[in-house]
């Protein structure tokens, strides 16, 4: 069992029995739905209401609900990724995790296919209030490049809540404050309910760091064409937020391998009262 | 790459193993582990027997490569602790007692399921034995529910049966019955024991308060005691160790424990207070040489009201006692 091929199956494994917790914990918790879906959905629905209100083109309330879908997934990533490793060090599990052979990445990475599925699934609240609610219009679009946006998208925004991850541990006592103090900021530069362009030069380029951001605006202009008001060409948002994908797991591994060494230094970090 | 593991590589060798914490608030430091020297070879059941700082739960930290030593050498099957973590985390189990394991949306199963999955068991091999194990920890009933619906001891047991599911050439066991009630815990002592023995070459290192599960369990056992260890071998030759006398246990109501300090030929004498009673259990080795009532007349003598007396073999208490100066739950020899 030394082979790497041995270790590819070890780690398989492990990432898709993380991953069928978070799926389960979907299905079985379906007040999570009304958590996770409806509540941050309602935001949408105010902006959208605030938008036809103005009178403004209803462009912009497609907009809007394009950014309330991925504020799901924005929330899961931060809360269900980001503060995990915190949480599964407050339930006394993440030292099992460290003494399991597999990668600790593996774990990581099922606990973002889980988390992508499940909010996928749950995602389908805010498509559901904007196609039969609210009535937006899409303009006609190519499934396979938004298929390669959102997977770009979500590649990069879950390697994101995997850096997060370990680095909530290293430096934030309390994981929830740090996911509070995050929340709003990126949804401000993530122009998640407006034209990220309004932001002016440097907060467009702010935003463009941040793989939400990116992802949001290359969903509109597939979706919804030049009514999006796109920062950059769809082509070069999807190359960024490839590069991102890739960066942030590299951070990612780097940050993990860091978290385990000081741990293993320091004799803390993994347990629950240090 | 990883050390040539030769088939004979005992299960666990330290030498000189030493881990010092840095104390917080820069209160200087705390020397878990002074100079372990350790050798467990293979198929033993091994106790390390110690008072709570002792440095029981380091050590089996820094086998399980959850932590570095400061220095040292430490070895597992053979493997490096410091550079060979995944060949040596493929081949052991952890149980830490009063820890919990799982999410509480899975049912035990599922749970079971899943840390077998860190370990890369197949689902051919690994429900079948979680499905053993489950019987084992007697969570028959309550294989299907969620572990959010499972009392304390029912999720103590569920992560008892976790830590057999990747079925480790070495286990490690810290603590593994703390809190449970006293039959459960006696079937998983009975079930621990028939495990190491069915198949050759499988290891127990087992950390425990309790000196009745260490005797019964172990073939061995060190006595360690602030980082150091301070005896290594079987029960029985700790026990013989500490033998030539009588163990005396008197309960006295008397003024102070030190009572016995001025008794002609009494040794390793120790008083347990019972606030409740207002007595004090004193516990002694009286000398072969020595008469027990001559000791009760001496204490009659200075006004000690004796309430109760009783006698008995040598205990692995005795040699730990003995050996370390003072008893489990004690602070430290009386002065």
């Amino acid at each position: 069992m030394n082979g790497w091929r041995d270790r590819l199956a070890l780690d398989l494994r492990a990432a898709r029995a993380r991953a069928f917790v978070r799926v389960v914990g979907t299905l079985r918790e379906p007040q999570g739905v009304l958590l996770d879906a409806v509540f941050p959905n309602l935001g949408m629905c105010a902006y959208v209401l605030l938008y036809r209100g103005l009178g403004a083109p209803r462009s912009f309330e497609t907009l809007a609900v394009i950014g309330g879908i991925m504020t799901t997934f924005w929330l899961n990533v931060l809360w269900g990724m980001g503060a995990q490793l915190f949480w599964e060090k407050q339930s006394g599990q993440l030292q099992l995790f460290f003494a399991a052979p597999c990668s600790r990445m593996a774990i990581l990475a099922g606990m973002a296919v889980g988390g992508l599925v499940g909010t996928t699934l749950r995602s389908l609240v805010g498509v559901a209030l904007g196609v039969w609610v609210f009535h937006v219009r899409f303009a006609s679009f190519s499934p396979g490049v938004l298929i390669a946006v959102f997977l770009a998208t979500m590649a990069a925004l879950y390697a994101l809540g995997m850096m997060l991850a370990s680095l909530f541990l290293l430096y934030g006592r309390e994981a929830w404050h740090t996911c509070n103090a995050l929340t709003d900021p990126v949804f401000m530069l993530s122009g998640l309910y407006f034209p990220i362009r309004t932001l002016g030069s440097v907060g467009a380029f702010a935003a463009g760091l941040l793989p939400l951001a990116l992802g949001v605006d290359a969903l509109r202009q597939v979706l919804m064409g030049p009514a999006a008001h796109g920062l950059f060409p769809v082509r070069y948002e999807l190359a960024g937020l490839c590069a991102l994908a890739v960066l942030l797991l590299v951070l990612a591994r780097l940050s993990l391998e860091h978290l385990e060494r000081l741990s293993k230094r320091e004799g803390r970090l993994t347990q629950r009262w240090q | 790459m990883p050390s040539p593991v030769p088939g004979s590589a005992p299960a666990v060798e330290t030498r000189a193993l030493r881990r010092v914490f840095r104390a917080s608030r820069g209160a200087g430091e705390v020397i878990a582990l002074d100079g372990v020297d350790l050798r467990i070879e293979r198929g033993e059941v091994f106790g390390l027997l110690g008072p709570n700082g002792a440095g029981k739960t380091t050590c089996i930290k820094i086998l399980n490569t959850l932590l570095f030593p400061t220095s040292g050498e430490a070895r597992v099957a053979g493997f490096d602790v410091m550079r060979d973590s995944r060949e040596i985390r493929r081949r052991i189990g952890l149980v830490s007692g009063g820890e919990s394991s799982g999410y509480g949306s899975l049912t035990v199963r599922e749970c079971l399921w899943l840390f077998s999955q860190f370990y890369g068991v197949p689902g051919a091999i690994a429900w079948p034995r979680i499905d053993e194990l489950i019987a084992v920890v007697e969570l028959g009933e309550q294989a299907r529910t969620r572990i959010n619906r499972l009392s304390t001891g029912q999720r103590q047991r569920m992560n008892f049966a976790r830590g057999f599911v990747s079925d480790p050439e070495i286990m490690f066991l810290d603590e593994p019955t703390l809190g449970m009630d006293v039959n459960a815990a006696r079937r998983l002592r009975e079930f621990v024991l028939d495990w190491v023995r069915a198949r050759a070459g499988r290891t127990v290192l087992l950390t425990t308060h309790y000196m009745a599960e260490a005797d019964q369990m172990c073939d061995r056992v060190a006595i360690i005691d602030r980082g150091r260890v301070l005896a290594c071998d079987t029960p029985a030759a700790l026990r013989r160790s500490v033998q030539g006398g009588q163990h005396v246990e008197l309960e006295v109501r008397a003024p102070d424990g030190g009572v016995l300090d001025e008794v002609e030929g009494v040794r390793m004498a120790w008083g347990a207070p019972h606030p409740e009673r207002g007595t004090l259990t004193l516990k002694f080795l009286l000398p072969e040489e020595r008469v027990l009532g001559d000791v009760l007349r001496a204490l009659a003598g200075r006004g000690v009201a004796v309430q109760g007396v009783s006698t008995r073999e040598t205990s692995l208490e005795d040699a730990f006692i003995r050996i370390v100066g003072h008893g489990l739950d004690d602070e430290g020899p009386r002065a």
